[in-house]
């Protein structure tokens, strides 16, 4: 089976490769880039599909997801989580722990992977618990977890409060080549909070959440990573405390990475207003000028990764009273085009967009992807930098149906997602 | 002049205009509490229903009675006698009394916004009873008629509250009405009881109650809620009521025609000193009494299709 995509801009920034080629894929793998007229010697009997004027990139991955299963297969299975990513773009996906049971374990793991495999839609990549149950007490059996093929190890959603045992974890996960990835927040800072602290939980009488929880966290871990010279990555960065912790530690030569959500760098804590449970996330939403230092951080390479923190939520979640409400935006299928105004804004370059949504995440978690390489696995995607839409939850293939960005138009989408050759989304005529 | 909207879920939706036809149509009212037949035809045939998922006294009995004198039939729930015991949800809990066509529903509940999630839905009036440690509306607009009639204006007028103002809807509603009508609000109150950024209602802030206090028209004291202590919020009781309680000597520091406010219910001996809160110059009970002509206002503006002619 050889496909050819003929036509398109292909960008890699592995490479620095930016210019018209030709792709040939050829059973699952990619075979040959060719300048354009080239694709006429390669082999007639071709699928051949025209993307004239759209962007070919590295197969795009989301290492920071939420897909429910097992225990919450009402708010999101594997299948439709992975379809969501597909539909968004993403080739990969890495799920978060924190379903029920807790993945802390060999067979949760395999249980991923399989129901992955059946899904048969984006890759998706379980992320083991850092400790028992996430209860912040025990070490996880992370020599098994790493031989099932568990890529990470995180405490995402639930902190381990102590010091001592985030040490140990980051230690004895070195052993394995695990990457560690921390969720940040001083618990008993955040206790009861609902939204950001400041003006807004003021004015809606909403309980805060001082962005100096994250940043004593995140300097927290910074040490630690620095104590026990292991790579760490922090999850969801959203303060401008953090940015500049995170900024120099980096300088310092500290291993640390960081990631942040589209949320984060496109909406303040005034989306809540109107008590939007929609808006309701962890870590919140929170001021302008946080936003802007999440934006500059991006820019500046302080914030590696665009992860989306998927976390898929149903009306039983949502459509209570704002305190009642949990904390998740459904993200797969906005990611894209939100990183994508920040290239029209001026705040990224496109290829820095690319760079964090693809090969700054297959780096940091050890994997091959993320780039346009030769006789590796065909994952792709083809992206319309132009096309508008709008945004509708009910249009979703996640099925978390809310999202703070109802009803915005949306410039840029993904138009044909590829996972090992197979085309798992394609919105192509 | 009519009010241009249908709730009324928060003061901040208010306009000075709007906060003057309720306290005038509040005034107009008044004298019908003060007949011998107390009660007028105006709303009769129209269904009032009382929903507090939380314990009052006062505001639940005043809007009750306020509604049963303009001759609408009304009806109460409370969080334990409604299918809220049964796991049943606000919206469903809405969307069943909406069916049942009532013209106005009055709710109080202890999660902020939980009145706008049920405005947003239904077709009936939702009047803020207190959300949470959001709004109090109703509370600020009888406390402004109060300290209208007391002081014959409200513009000008330096007003001090005391207390718990992060935890406090009262507070809340009352730095913005008091702030729309020309007051000059002071709050004072532990810093552990101050919310971030409370300088965006134009009030001046203090830390102790003495400073706020001086030359006051004014002075409003707030209810501790006595289960903050767990919260680490203030050291104890004593403590409080000797650095932060309304006592006589305390009260010198005002103007000396001030009068003196509480929403109640008070902790005697706690924010406020047993012979200030039943002092002469304690308009309390005023509060209580005007509660009643501002909820009839409100409901006859609301549902009672427009102003006296």
């Amino acid at each position: 089976m050889r496909i050819i995509l003929r036509g398109g801009r292909v960008m890699d920034p592995s490479r620095n490769l930016d210019g018209e080629r030709d792709v040939l894929v050829e059973d699952g793998l990619l075979v040959d880039l060719a300048a354009p007229g080239q694709a006429d010697s390669w082999a007639a009997e071709a699928q051949i599909i025209e993307v004239k004027g759209l962007l070919i990139t590295p197969g795009l991955i989301d290492m920071h997801v939420h897909l429910r299963e097992p225990g919450e297969e009402y708010k999101e299975t594997i299948a439709t989580g992975a379809a969501a990513a597909a539909a968004g773009g993403f080739t990969a996906v890495a799920a978060m722990p924190n379903t029920k049971p807790v993945n802390d374990n060999r067979s949760v793991t395999e249980f991923i992977f399989n129901q992955a495999k059946l899904a048969g839609q984006a890759r998706v990549w379980p992320i083991a618990a850092m400790t028992k149950g996430s209860l912040g007490e025990e070490l996880c059996e992370y020599g098994e977890l790493a031989e099932a093929g568990a890529v990470a190890v995180s405490d995402d959603g639930r902190p381990v409060p102590s010091a001592q045992m985030m040490r140990r974890v980051l230690e004895y996960s070195k052993a394995f080549g695990l990457l560690a990835i921390a969720h940040a927040e001083e618990l008993s800072l955040s206790a009861g909070g609902l939204m950001n602290e400041g003006r807004t939980s003021t004015r809606l009488g909403l309980a805060g959440i001082p962005a100096a929880g994250e940043e004593i966290a995140v300097f927290r871990d910074v040490r630690l990573a620095e104590l026990t010279g292991t790579p760490l990555h922090l999850a969801h960065i959203s303060t401008a405390g953090a940015v500049e912790i995170i900024r120099r530690a980096k300088a310092a030569g500290v291993p640390v990475t960081a990631e942040t959500a589209p949320h984060y760098f496109t909406l303040t804590e005034e989306a809540v207003v109107g008590y939007r449970t929609e808006a309701k996330v962890n870590p919140p939403l929170r001021s302008r000028r946080d936003l802007e230092a999440v934006r500059a951080g991006l820019a500046d390479g302080t914030i590696d990764v665009i992860a989306t923190d998927h976390a898929p939520h149903s009306e039983l979640e949502k459509r209570v009273e704002f305190d009642q409400a949990a904390c998740g935006i459904t993200g797969l299928e906005t990611a894209l085009p939100l990183t994508l105004n920040l290239v029209h804004q001026g705040v990224l370059t496109l290829a820095q967009a690319v760079t964090a949504l693809s090969l700054n995440p297959a780096k940091i978690l050890g994997l091959t992807g993320g780039a346009l390489k030769k006789g590796c696995p065909a994952d792709l995607t083809v992206i319309d930098l132009q096309r508008q839409w709008l945004v509708k939850g009910t249009e979703f293939k996640s099925l978390g149906r809310f999202t703070p960005f109802e009803g915005r138009t949306m410039i840029g989408r993904a138009v044909l997602t590829m996972v090992q050759g197979r085309i798992v989304h394609n919105l192509l005529p | 002049m009519v009010l241009k909207f249908k709730h009324l879920l928060s003061i901040e939706d208010l306009s000075p205009e709007d906060i003057t036809l309720i306290l005038d149509t509040a005034e107009s009212f008044k004298e019908i509490s003060q007949r011998e037949i107390k009660k007028v035809p105006t709303l009769r045939g129209k269904t009032v229903i009382l929903f507090f998922y939380e314990p009052s006294t006062r505001t639940r009995t005043s809007f009750e009675i306020a509604a049963k004198r303009l001759s609408a039939d009304t009806m109460s729930l409370s969080a334990s006698t409604s299918s809220m015991v049964k796991g049943e949800t606000l919206i469903d809990t809405a969307r069943n009394l909406e069916a049942m066509n009532p013209d106005a529903l009055i709710i109080r509940h202890p999660a902020s916004g939980a009145p706008h999630l049920v405005a947003g839905l239904v077709n009936f009036t939702v009047i803020n009873a207190g959300d949470g440690t959001h709004e109090h509306p109703s509370q600020a607009l009888l406390d402004m008629l109060t300290i209208r009639e007391a002081k014959g204006r409200l513009p000008g007028l330096r007003v001090a509250i005391i207390g718990d103002i992060t935890h406090s809807r009262v507070a809340r509603s009352n730095m913005i009405g008091l702030g729309k009508m020309g007051a000059e609000v002071r709050v004072a109150g532990p810093p552990t009881m101050l919310p971030p950024d409370i300088e965006q209602y134009g009030v001046k802030v203090y830390h102790r109650p003495e400073p706020a206090l001086e030359g006051v028209d004014v002075i409003m004291m707030l209810r501790l809620q006595l289960e903050r202590q767990t919260g680490r919020l203030f050291p104890g009781v004593r403590e409080y009521a000797r650095v932060f309680g309304l006592n006589r000597r305390r009260v010198e520091l005002a103007a000396p025609d001030a009068v003196i406010m509480h929403p109640g219910p008070m902790n005697r001996g706690v924010e406020i000193a047993p012979d200030v809160a039943d002092g002469p110059r304690s308009v309390i009970l005023d509060q209580v009494t005007n509660g009643v002509s501002v909820r009839m206002a409100l409901l006859y503006l609301l549902i009672g299709g427009g102003p006296q002619e």
